[in-house]
């Protein structure tokens, strides 16, 4: 597999050479695979919304490269927009950015800035709505008529629309309820599966990222603390918690399991993991056949 | 980006600008404002140039910001002062077409130029010291005579001091939803006028239906908290005038009458 996105050396300065100066970013390298779904979890301030916006080149970084396919994304500074098609960014409470009469009309705007002909730009609205299960009807809409959770999707519609290549979340379920928040996070997965393209997802839901990610992004104090498998990022809840974070409940009690001395296996994600492997620990011990 | 404009910004201090009462900062400006557009000759000229300087020096904010305010009506500063060059009187001393200028086009430009740059300096010289509460405070205060014409004073105050608590949420909003509309692709750095224009909707539209959300919240806030307008309401900060208000009165005065004096003694040039 190759690597779709790549960060070198990435750091980001706020108000450089003023008595504001902050260093949100500090000499993160990464590289993102192909296909990959990836979770970025860190606490409040820890740099994760600069470093997401830098990837789509909405921030230029002080120092170091974002490449895309190989190639830096700053190299022709004019071509930046062409970058924000491929890496598509859905940001907090996206339903902010809604403007335009309809909501197709809304949808359609991504598509048509990038100069698709009106059967295409319909094609994609029609894709986009269908991913995050936007009724037909609702299209003819105004986006201020819709409810919250709808107005949500219709935003991140706004983005899939344009069919980028890697797809940008910055903590999407924000502010939902927790039953659209377990449709949302469904629907990104389906949608991942079927498109098959790059996710990033920000959240500080740990039991969402734990069920989505393939590998997790760890954040803290500007610096990038972790980058490996879901399982084995929350392995080390410890660690975890000394920086601010926690891990996911499940993960939590199969921690303190382990070190009440019984042998279970790291970094369990899911309730039916846990199941399994309580349930062949008993037998083991006789307890249960 | 927007949120870089400095001029309107506080600087939170305690110099002795910053501990001046707000009311006599606001006169004092006022007073200020109009001495600069009573000076006629250089001397004069010079006066209203060193309070600037001094007034600078005594806000105890860095210099640095003072000058990015400048920053911000430079383009206004070039115009007016190219406008006068070539407007003057008498005879020219260069001349190319229609163009032609004067000694008293010259001195003319050199006028405007310092004038607007005193005026945006002490301008931003009060709002670098003093706080929008204090400011809108001391404006109400102000206007109390007013209110014997029935004229809505605390209403108005409240309303500017709402207004310039907003100012930074909505500037900071304004970036968000830029980035979120550059992110789908919307072009705001190219294009002719209209073009730019046009591009600005997906912002400004998000914009004031946030802006309005806004208002409804806090209105809908304040009414929780049985907010009744202005009558009978006490203040948490009482402002009074002390020694040093009388002191800086008394250098405005000097001020004054010293320009006065070189008008009346030394040939205007303009």
């Amino acid at each position: 597999m190759s690597s779709v996105l790549e960060l070198k050396n990435l750091s980001f300065v706020y108000g450089q050479k003023t008595p504001f100066e902050k260093r949100a970013v500090d000499n993160v390298s990464v590289s993102i695979e192909k296909g990959e779904f990836i979770g970025i979890i860190g606490h409040t301030g820890s740099g994760k919304s600069t470093l997401v916006q830098m990837l789509n080149g909405l921030i230029r970084p002080t120092e170091g490269q974002v490449l895309f396919d190989g190639e830096d994304i700053w190299q022709n500074p004019k071509e930046i927009r062409k970058i924000r098609f491929k890496v598509g960014m859905v940001f907090q409470y996206p339903e902010y950015q809604l403007f335009e009469e309809t909501v197709y009309k809304d949808i359609a705007f991504g598509p048509s800035n990038m100069g698709k002909t009106a059967q295409e730009i319909d094609m994609a609205v029609r894709k986009a709505a269908e991913f995050t299960d936007l009724k037909p009807q609702l299209l003819q809409k105004s986006p201020f008529d819709l409810s919250g959770g709808e107005k949500r999707r219709a935003a991140i519609a706004g983005v899939i629309a344009m069919d980028p290549e890697v797809l940008v979340l910055d903590e999407p379920t924000a502010g939902l309820d927790p039953m659209g928040r377990d449709v949302l996070l469904t629907q990104i997965v389906q949608y991942h599966k079927k498109r098959k393209n790059t996710v990033l997802l920000v959240s500080h839901s740990m039991e969402d990222i734990a069920r989505v990610a393939d590998r997790i992004i760890v954040m803290n104090n500007s610096r990038l603390v972790m980058f490996d498998k879901t399982k084995e990022v929350f392995s080390h809840g410890r660690d975890l918690e000394k920086i601010g974070l926690k891990v996911p409940q499940i993960t939590k009690i199969m921690l303190e399991l382990k070190e009440k001395g019984y042998d279970v296996p790291d970094g369990i994600l899911t309730v039916d993991e846990a199941f399994s492997a309580v349930s062949s620990l008993l037998k083991k011990e006789g307890k249960i056949w | 980006m927007v949120r870089d404009v400095a001029f309107g910004q506080y600087f939170p201090g305690k110099s002795l600008i910053h501990r001046l009462d707000p009311r006599a900062k606001i006169l004092l400006l006022i007073g200020f404002l109009v001495i600069i557009f009573c000076t006629f000759n250089y001397f004069s000229l010079l006066f209203v140039t060193l309070f600037t300087v001094l007034m600078i020096l005594l806000s105890g904010v860095p210099a640095k910001f003072h000058f990015k305010s400048l920053k911000v009506i430079i383009f206004i500063i070039v115009i007016t002062s190219v406008l006068n060059l070539f407007y003057g009187s008498g005879d020219p001393i260069w001349q190319w077409g229609i163009f032609k200028v004067t000694v008293n086009g010259i001195n003319r430009a050199v006028f405007v130029t310092i004038r607007i740059i005193c005026l945006i300096l002490a301008s931003s010289c009060l709002t670098f010291t003093t706080s929008p509460t204090e400011l809108t405070d001391a404006i109400e205060r102000l206007m109390k005579p007013l209110k014997k014409i029935h004229f809505p004073v605390h209403e108005i105050a409240m309303m500017m001091s709402l207004a310039l608590r907003f100012v930074p949420t909505l500037l900071e909003e304004t970036d968000k939803i830029m980035s979120a509309q550059k992110a789908r692709g919307a072009d705001m750095d190219s294009g002719n006028i209209i073009k730019r224009v046009k591009a600005l909707m997906p912002v400004l539209i998000p914009l004031f239906v946030s802006a309005f959300r806004r208002a409804y919240e806090i209105a809908t806030a304040m009414e929780c908290r049985c907010y009744r307008g202005g009558d009978g309401r006490t203040k948490m900060k009482l402002i009074h005038m002390s020694k040093r208000d009388v002191f800086s009165f008394i250098a405005l005065a000097a001020l004054i009458c010293g320009v006065i004096l070189c008008n009346i003694f030394i040939p205007a040039v303009i």
